[in-house]
């Protein structure tokens, strides 16, 4: 069972307690944009078979999105942090690299 | 080699059975092919065996990260069906279908393709309403199926209880010519059929790089060395959003973990497949007795072949309130294929930014069914450069254009 920490009510919730968003830090094309910038937008996926930066509700508990840094290998979660943000954070992207030095 | 026969099987029992060859040869590379396959699964295989005998096309060789069909070709569930909503669907999968009927006589090799019927309950009122409405398009697609009572639901699959108190069956969707097949004898007849013709097949091959010259594949570095290609074609599902990236394209696929399971062997006690779209379960007999259930798709990207332990009980859950019988079964194994899914939940066959570099993916929970029907369209794309008339509404374009092959509600989650 995966189990990952929510960051806004630190709770360690089951998988069955959340619901899976997809990739996380998406960015939104403007209607300016072209056909191109509009199809990755909607459709191109990161599929990486390793670390994948994703969303998450904990919608059986506080409500809250929330995104995960998890391996789609191995499964190790690398830490959860809130949705207010553009990128992975800087302590996000320390413990992967720790990991993979390890 | 040597044809399977009665005749073949009679000599062989007078000589101990030393006569008998390998089915397939284990090949190593050639510096260069007119065709690379990468992906010794069943649609690989397919397409190879197209590209020979459909055009001629021989010098082929079919590179496999692994071993031969051990993906998802030997990891479905074996339903063969073509009961879809949209005419491409229909076209494609009932081509796929009829090809299943003959394929056996076609290889030489024995798939045990069971036609047994494939009926899909229909266990809300909203999903009469779909199976109608499916059922009357597939009319108009030549495809045969039809919208049965519960009485003759009962009649087809004796051991279904009607009246479960969270999941009635309120009818069913019955496409008679569908059925079943053996997934490891489809993926070893095509191997054979291939290897007849001299194409090479090379296990334990994996690709690490894509080359190209002027935006044309010109090869493959692989870890058994370089090897040149005239066309190349990706038929990895899981693993494609990987191979693309080598070849420099994104793909609207993501992988995610699909998973099935065995019940101990019992005595014969249903003839049909049965598929549960509400409850996400399917099930069927195999000859060896056991129950062969195929549960829901994780939702969330996933690499690791076994998938999530709660979606195994909640098809449990369900389906013993369908099947009672089926409570006091022990389950013998478990285990999950990753399967891409793409966002209209239909495959791509489609030609990539890379000159000669062609893709066939996103078959998401629905491969097996598909095979002949995939390779041969895939064949006739790669041996003329264009899709053909099966394969062109497949296009990776479609998802720029808005062109669609919806079949997320038609086909439900299971596939």
């Amino acid at each position: 069972m995966l189990i990952l920490t929510c960051p806004y009510c630190g709770t360690a919730a089951d998988e069955t307690e959340l619901h899976p968003g997809g990739e996380a830090h998406v960015v939104r094309a403007g209607p300016e944009a072209d056909e191109d910038t509009f199809e990755a937008y909607l459709f191109q996926r990161a599929n990486p078979r390793g670390v994948h930066f994703e969303r998450w509700r904990h919608s059986h508990g506080c409500g809250k999105w929330f995104h995960a840094a998890r391996d789609t290998l191995t499964m190790q979660v690398h830490g959860t942090y809130p949705a207010q943000v553009t990128e992975p954070p800087q302590d996000i992207l320390d413990a992967i690299e720790e990991a993979r030095a390890r | 080699m040597k044809h399977y026969s009665a005749f073949a099987i009679a000599r062989e029992a007078l000589r101990n059975h030393t006569g008998w060859q390998r089915a397939w040869r284990d090949a190593q590379p050639k510096s260069r092919y007119d065709v690379v396959i990468v992906g010794a699964g069943g649609h690989g295989l397919a397409t190879a065996y197209h590209l020979g005998k459909n055009h001629g096309i021989t010098n082929v060789a079919v590179i496999e990260k692994g071993w031969l069909g051990g993906g998802n070709t030997g990891r479905n569930t074996t339903i063969i069906r073509s009961n879809y909503l949209q005419d491409p669907s229909a076209a494609i999968y009932e081509k796929s279908r009829a090809l299943y009927e003959t394929m056996s006589q076609d290889l030489n090799y024995n798939v045990m393709f069971s036609p047994r019927g494939v009926m899909m309950l229909a266990q809300t009122e909203h999903e009469v309403r779909g199976y109608k409405r499916t059922a009357h398009a597939n009319g108009l697609q030549g495809v045969q199926t039809e919208f049965i009572s519960p009485k003759r639901v009962k009649e087809r699959c004796p051991i279904i209880e009607l009246k479960g108190p969270r999941y009635p069956v309120l009818g069913a969707l019955w496409q008679p010519r569908a059925g079943t097949a053996r997934h490891d004898a489809v993926a070893w007849g095509y191997a054979r059929a291939c290897s007849n013709m001299g194409m090479d097949i090379i296990q334990q091959c994996e690709v690490t790089g894509i080359r190209s010259e002027g935006g044309r594949v010109t090869g493959v570095s692989t870890s058994k060395g370089e090897i040149d290609c005239g066309k190349l074609c990706m038929v990895v599902a899981g693993h494609s959003g990987r191979l693309a990236e080598m070849a420099g394209f994104r793909l609207p696929v993501e992988s995610v973990a699909l998973q099935a399971l065995v019940s101990e062997p019992i005595k014969p006690c249903m003839d049909v497949v049965v598929m549960a779209n509400t409850v996400h379960g399917y099930m069927s007999q195999s000859d060896k007795g056991e129950m062969v259930i195929g549960g829901g798709a994780d939702g969330y990207n996933n690499y690791t072949q076994r998938g999530s332990f709660h979606h195994i009980e909640e098809t449990v859950r369900a389906l013993i309130e369908t099947f009672p019988m089926i409570s006091r079964l022990k389950m013998l194994r478990q285990w999950g294929g990753i399967v891409d899914m793409t966002g209209d939940r239909s495959p791509i066959i489609s030609k990539t930014p890379l000159e000669n570099c062609f893709i066939n993916c996103g078959w998401g929970t629905g491969g097996f069914k598909a095979i002949p029907g995939s390779g041969w369209a895939t064949a006739e794309m790669v041996a003329n450069g264009t899709p053909g008339p099966l394969a062109e509404a497949f296009g990776l374009e479609r998802f720029r254009e808005g062109r669609f092959i919806d079949e997320s509600v038609a086909a439900g989650v299971a596939h």
